[in-house]
């Protein structure tokens, strides 16, 4: 009886993905109009900066997602990259007077650097202990956000952070320009994602999370992978870190504290370890429920971690977390060429010239 | 001159695991296109032996030549790319992943681009990534495993699982396969098709160095048999002789008992 319903959902499950895969290009075309629509028609800027925060915590996720859903690594301290994202490019924009856009991509240039340094344990520690090292870096962070008084202007924080500027137009909530930016970035961070997912890159960096053994016997440098994990994690994250300071225009050292690391690790989770879309569905429900669900005060976070209990009971791999049921997608090339090819001799191909 | 096909050559290596030797001294030749066995009772350091030619171990005495240079001691990924490829004991397959990417991370080293190329999908990156795919489907195809392409590697049953392993091993390009165990857990119909697979792979031009406890197996498709006991070589030589040979005998069934 379980096996039949089991076999009739996945059926259903594969008719929607064949759905979706056939119609790509037109349901593409209508999110993308949906989302470029989307301010017009909510109008209201409480929404829109709502909508804002979530773009920047799929971003996050997204980053994150790089490191623990594809490499394996889980992080409890990623908001220690988003702060070093936040604060590197806020601080030039405030102190500097720099443009945004330059001020986003030092920060990433910092945070990739301290994801090298993060990264370099992964070479001895695994686990739960590289799990504990993370919550340790976010911590570190925090602290000398905290007591670097001189530059990062201790507790008091960041105050004042520019709104972006274009040609001469500053990008707000009210002229929808931040909301038009966060779209771009989150375009640019998933179309990264996509791309580093089907490569070699992206390859070896799901073989370590698989079986890591393996795959140094498959000739994989399982520590230069892993480092450059910890490399584009940071790199997103402090980009979602840089749109992030600038929308809500102030940053302390709490602004980035360890529930911030958590919040982004339920949305990977929450979502789909591993998956693209997963991080959408998960920061929008994640970000959008303490809101919606401001009548029920205090209350809300216990309903909160109720919900992440439940689902970790009734479905561990996250609310969008399936396993594709549609075929490996080949380019038009390969699969003309596989169909006209000889099939006597295949295995020689595989032979490497013998001197 | 004769040396000249001797493509992997042992020379005498040990390892010891504190005051543990698990390998002293063992020595073996393979040459090229031969089917060769290591065989032993468990612990014997069969798998010791493989960790080291693989480079999982360190060597801490002797030599090992593959095609005519010192490979000891070198990172697993550079013996990967010197040609020797290995397979494990218990199935370590890329379980959650498609048996297609399974073979396609096999040809991680083959695939030549780099990182930036793959983000905005160069040409040459494109031409890369047809090549090893189309590649790993005709490796498919010739191991009658492509019906399987877009399956999960652990939705396969065990047979194909094994077989696929060693296609993940074909597929690094390597030309000396080692195949730790492949018959462990199959049934006579299953341990018959592998010996029909290990001869086609033989034939292809591959070089088999296998450990395996499954005599039928051991006896009809080994050219040559090495056998270790206690980390010690006992005996090498054809089939036939070490069917015969009482030292093997007593290791397998103790002492002072004959074999049947």
């Amino acid at each position: 009886m379980e096996k039949t319903e089991k076999r009739e959902k996945r059926h259903l499950l594969h008719e929607a993905e064949l759905f979706a895969d056939r119609n790509k290009k037109i349901l593409v075309a209508l999110l993308m109009a949906v989302l470029i629509v989307l301010p017009m028609a909510l109008n209201n800027q409480y929404l829109l900066t709502v909508a804002v925060k979530i773009g920047s915590y799929v971003i996050f996720a997204l980053g994150l997602n790089v490191l623990t859903g594809y490499t394996g690594l889980v992080s409890l301290g990623h908001a220690g990259f988003v702060a070093v994202g936040a604060y590197t490019s806020s601080l030039l924009a405030v102190k500097m007077g720099m443009n945004f856009f330059g001020a986003t991509i030092l920060g990433m240039v910092v945070a990739g650097l301290v994801g090298v340094l993060l990264g370099l344990p992964t070479l001895r520690v695994t686990g739960t202990y590289l799990s504990i090292i993370t919550l340790g870096f976010g911590e570190i962070v925090k602290m000398i956000a905290m007591n670097w008084t001189p530059v990062t202007n201790g507790t008091l924080g960041v105050k004042n952070i520019p709104k972006p500027s274009l040609f001469g137009i500053d990008l707000t909530i009210s002229n929808y320009g931040l909301y038009y930016l966060m779209l771009v970035l989150l375009l640019a961070a998933t179309l990264f994602c996509i791309a580093l997912l089907r490569s070699k890159s992206g390859r070896a960096m799901q073989a370590i999370r698989a079986d890591e053994l393996a795959g140094v016997m498959m000739g994989i440098n399982t520590t230069a992978y892993k480092i450059l994990a910890f490399v584009i994690s940071a790199c997103i994250c402090a980009m979602g870190g840089s749109l992030y300071s600038t929308l809500i225009g102030y940053i302390d050292p709490n602004t980035f504290n360890f529930d911030v690391s958590t919040l982004i690790l339920s949305v990977v989770i929450l979502g789909g370890m591993g998956t693209i879309r997963g991080m959408f569905v998960g920061a929008a429900l994640l970000i959008a429920f303490p809101e919606v669900s401001r009548f029920l005060m205090e209350y809300r976070f216990v309903l909160y971690g109720v919900i992440l209990v439940v689902m970790m009971r009734f479905r561990p791999q996250g609310i969008l977390g399936w396993r594709s049921t549609l075929p490996y997608r080949l380019s038009p090339e390969v699969q003309k060429r596989v169909e006209q090819a000889d099939q006597d001799k295949p295995l020689n191909l595989w032979q490497k010239d013998e001197d | 001159m004769a040396g000249q096909d001797v493509l992997l050559k042992v020379e005498n290596i040990t390892k010891r695991f504190g005051g543990i030797v698990a390998v002293d001294h063992v020595s073996l030749e393979v040459k090229r296109g031969e089917i060769i066995s290591i065989i032993g009772p468990n612990g014997a350091g069969k798998t010791t032996v493989f960790n080291m030619l693989t480079g999982v171990y360190e060597v801490d005495e002797g030599t090992i030549i593959f095609r005519g240079k010192e490979i000891q001691n070198q990172k697993p990924g550079s013996i990967v790319a010197a040609g020797i490829s290995r397979t494990f004991q218990n199935i370590r397959l890329f379980s959650d992943l498609r048996v297609i990417e399974n073979v396609l991370i096999g040809a991680h080293i083959r695939t030549n681009y780099h990182f930036f190329q793959s983000i905005f999908r160069t040409k040459k990156f494109r031409k890369e990534e047809d090549k090893v795919t189309e590649e790993a489907i005709r490796l498919l195809k010739s191991i009658d495993l492509d019906h399987r392409r877009d399956e999960y590697a652990s939705n396969l049953p065990y047979g194909e699982q094994r077989k696929l392993e060693i296609a993940r091993a074909i597929a690094t390009g390597a030309c000396l396969i080692l195949l730790d165990e492949p018959a462990a857990g199959m049934n006579p119909q299953e341990s018959a098709e592998l010996m029909e697979f290990i001869y086609k792979l033989r034939d292809q031009g591959y070089t088999i160095l296998m450990i395996e406890h499954d005599m039928s197996v051991v006896m009809n498709v080994s050219d040559r048999i090495y056998v270790i006991d206690h980390g010690k070589p006992i005996a090498s030589g054809l089939p036939r002789e070490i069917a015969d040979n009482p030292k093997v005998i007593e290791a397998y069934l103790g002492g002072g008992q004959k074999g049947a």
